[in-house]
This record gives structure tokens, C-alpha cells and sequence, in this order.
């Protein structure tokens, strides 16, 4: 019995083209207790992992998914003939700032990243990766923006307090040697 | 000195102000909170002369951090007087957003090291069209008059009252749209009816049908109608 629930959980991840929340799966079959469930979950998950197969079982944008496993990515882009939709550095900063400090203006991201931002966030709206909350009771009423499931799930986060915490950076620059700390903030800074 | 500011590659061009002054400071490896302020407003501003030298267009923001930095310089020439009450250091002017710039270019590479739908990872089925970057402008596939149509059809059916009321305003759009978001991130489609059916009298029917439209400009919601029905359903995208 334990072991058809898993499978039933199975077939529904399979066929779902949205991260399935255990609420979701607990309407669909009906239950009242989700125990059961998020059991089910875990030990399909742990099967994934002993199997170490082509997909895996992720929790992102409250729910669970079956994804590939990054170390076939080549295989499936050959299949695909897909165009990575990667973002660029600004779009990364700008969007970075609506994740961390939502609900947040157009002006409180150009306050912070000192340029111009127009552009990054008409991109970002129209690939869905952020959405507007709503608008600022203030003069122009400006738009208030804030980042969407779809965020999530571009980057495989489970919900908003998984987001990776930035790095304490108070210590940068203090006592020279120590500026080292953060040696992927430089990675991409020229040395001279 | 002069000489080594030419050694920076071109295709780095820093995108605004604050990129540049990270630079500068990280070349030099200073102290964050203890700002050489005379020699990084130097570097600076020799910077913004290479750029012109290179013919290299720099929005205004550059100028405007060059003025910023010129001013704190210029302040702390100034004498300090005991009296004056908890005088902070002008430097904190720019060392306090460098912080939080600094912070949010770390936050965006740590966003950045993630794996990524649609590069690194994949879905059974990706709907491709959410993952590539070429997207086809969304129509909006029912039109503005046979949205007033619709919404002229609910009004008739609320019963006619030719008297004039003038009552504070009950229903914002703002709070009518941060309501049919509510809705629709829990069922993601509505009918266009049924959206009004909660509604109780004209007025919030009006405000709905604002909030409606206002989402629909800023791109919040699609709507389209079912060519058999001629059911009109609101998406949420």
C-alpha cells in the first residue's frame, strides 16, 4: 500500500508540468493527512539518488518537480537545439535586488546599482521572471516590482527564504589581506 | 600611476558609476569604511577622461558621482568643530551604498552560480517558449470594445439606479488588483463573469473592470475567449 502511493505520487510528477505542492497531490488523491505524502516524496527521492539516474526529484516554487540532473545538460541541448536563456550581469544585479529587497521601486534598484534600468526590467517582465505588484500611492505612481514562481523555478529555489544569504562583505577591503575572502566577487574583476 | 590606468581591457567598460568605483577600490585594495577620497576621486575622474579620450559615451550618472565625490573631498578639508552634534564622515556618503552595491553583486554572482532551468537543468516536457529568449509579443486576443461589450452586459444585469450618490471611494484598483492576483495564483484562469459576480454593487464592478484593464496593460493578465463558448477567460501569466 505504502508503495503504491509512491508510485501514484510518481505518476502525477510525471505527468505535471508544474511543481507539484503535497497540497495539490493531497487534493488529487483525496486524503486528509499529507504524513504519507511527504514521505512518499522523500523515499522517491532517495530512490533517485541511490539510482543516480538522468533526473532527480527537486523541491522548487513550493513544490516537487522532476528535473534533469545538470550533468546531461549537453545531451539535452543537442536534443533541444535550445538557446540557453542565461541573464547577463546587469540583468543578474537588477534582479538580484527585486529578489532580496521585494516590494521594491524602479528607483530603489537605479538608487542602488547607479545606472539606468529601464531596459533590464522590461526584459525581465516580459521573460516573466519578475511581475509588478502594484503601484506606489506616491507621485507618478510608480510600479512596484517583485520577483514571480517562475523565478523560483528558473533557479531551482524552493521558495524565497532559500535564497543563497550574500555574504557578510563588512570585512572587505578592512586590513588588505582580508579582501580576499570573497574570491568569486573578484573572479570576474580584472587584476592588475 | 598614470600609467598603469591604461592597462584596463575594453571590453570591461563599466556599466555605471558604482561599477567603476568598485574597481578602483578593489585595484587598490583600500579600506571600505577609510576612503583615500583624494586619490579615488583622482583615478576617477582620470577614468572618465580615458573614457572620453576612447570616445566612449558615459551617461550622466558618471558626472554626477564625479560631482559627489568632488563635494566629499571638498568637506573634509573642511575644519571638524567639536560642538557640532555626532558630525559623521562625509566618506560614509558613498561608502554606505558601495556596501550595498557590493552586496547585491555578490548576491546576483551566488544567483548566478545557481543552476539554471533550461541550461543546466531540464523538465520532462520544458515549455520551451518560457525558457528561450526569443518571445513573440503577447496579444492580447480580446480586444478593448469586446471587453466593454462583456462588461456592459454584467452592468445591465445589475439592476438601474438613476440617482446620484456621492460616497467616499470604498474600492481601490490597487486593492482590486492585488485581489484578482490573489485569486488567480490559486487558480491561475477565471471567467470574466465570474470575477464579477463577487462584485456587489456598480461601483466595485467599475473598479473591477479598471483593475482588469490596468493588469491587462502592464501585462499581469491575459485574456482571450473560447471561440466556441465565447466564454472570456483571464490568465494569469
Amino acid at each position: 500500500m505504502r508503495d503504491e502511493l509512491k508510485h501514484i505520487i510518481e505518476s502525477l510528477l510525471f505527468v505535471s508540468e508544474e511543481p507539484l505542492s503535497v497540497d495539490r497531490i493531497r487534493n488529487v488523491l483525496d486524503i486528509q493527512d499529507t504524513g504519507p505524502i511527504t514521505e512518499a516524496l522523500d523515499r522517491l527521492a532517495a530512490e533517485y539518488e541511490t539510482r543516480k539516474g538522468g533526473f532527480f526529484l527537486r523541491e522548487v516554487a513550493g513544490g516537487f518537480q522532476i528535473r534533469t540532473r545538470p550533468e546531461y545538460k549537453d545531451w539535452i541541448k543537442r536534443l533541444l537545439q535550445t538557446s540557453p536563456a542565461r541573464l547577463s550581469k546587469a540583468a543578474l544585479e537588477t534582479l538580484a535586488i527585486i529578489a532580496y529587497k521585494q516590494p521594491v521601486l524602479r528607483s530603489d534598484i537605479e538608487y542602488i546599482r547607479g545606472v539606468d534600468s529601464g531596459g533590464v526590467l522590461r526584459m525581465l517582465l516580459e521573460r516573466k521572471i519578475i511581475k509588478v505588484l502594484g503601484r506606489k500611492d506616491i507621485p507618478g505612481r510608480p510600479m512596484i516590482y517583485g520577483t514571480t514562481k517562475q523565478f523560483l523555478q528558473m533557479f531551482d529555489l524552493k521558495d524565497l527564504k532559500d535564497l543563497p544569504t550574500p555574504k557578510e562583505i563588512e570585512s572587505f577591503g578592512e586590513g588588505g589581506g582580508e579582501g580576499d575572502s570573497g574570491p568569486d566577487a573578484d573572479s570576474d574583476e580584472k587584476k592588475t | 600611476m598614470t600609467g598603469e590606468r591604461y592597462e584596463v581591457r575594453v571590453e570591461n567598460i563599466f556599466e555605471g558609476p558604482m561599477d567603476l568605483l568598485v574597481y578602483l577600490i578593489k585595484k587598490h585594495e583600500v579600506d571600505i569604511y577609510d576612503i583615500p577620497i583624494a586619490m579615488i576621486t583622482d583615478q576617477y575622474l582620470g577614468y572618465l577622461e580615458w573614457m572620453k579620450a576612447m570616445n566612449i559615451d558615459y551617461a550622466g550618472d558618471f558626472l554626477l558621482m564625479a560631482a559627489t565625490l568632488a563635494q566629499i573631498k571638498s568637506r573634509m578639508l573642511l575644519p571638524v568643530h567639536q560642538d557640532e552634534e555626532e558630525a559623521e564622515d562625509p566618506r560614509m556618503e558613498i561608502a554606505r551604498p558601495l556596501l550595498e552595491y557590493l552586496r547585491m553583486k555578490e548576491a546576483a554572482d551566488r544567483l548566478g552560480e545557481r543552476p539554471m532551468l533550461g541550461d543546466d537543468l531540464f523538465l520532462r516536457r520544458p515549455d520551451q517558449s518560457e525558457l528561450t529568449v526569443e518571445r513573440s509579443e503577447e496579444v492580447i486576443q480580446v480586444s478593448l470594445f469586446e471587453l466593454i461589450d462583456a462588461f456592459q452586459r454584467i452592468l445591465d444585469r445589475v439592476a438601474g439606479d438613476a440617482g446620484m450618490e456621492f460616497t467616499p471611494e470604498r474600492f481601490t484598483i490597487r486593492d482590486k488588483i492585488a485581489e484578482i492576483v490573489e485569486l488567480l495564483e490559486a487558480r491561475n484562469s477565471v471567467t470574466f463573469t465570474e470575477l464579477f459576480t463577487r462584485a456587489g454593487g456598480k461601483e466595485e464592478l467599475i473598479v473591477t473592470f479598471l483593475a482588469l484593464l490596468e493588469m491587462a496593460k502592464i501585462g499581469l493578465i491575459r485574456v482571450a475567449q473560447q471561440v466556441q463558448s465565447g466564454i472570456i477567460r483571464v490568465f494569469y501569466q
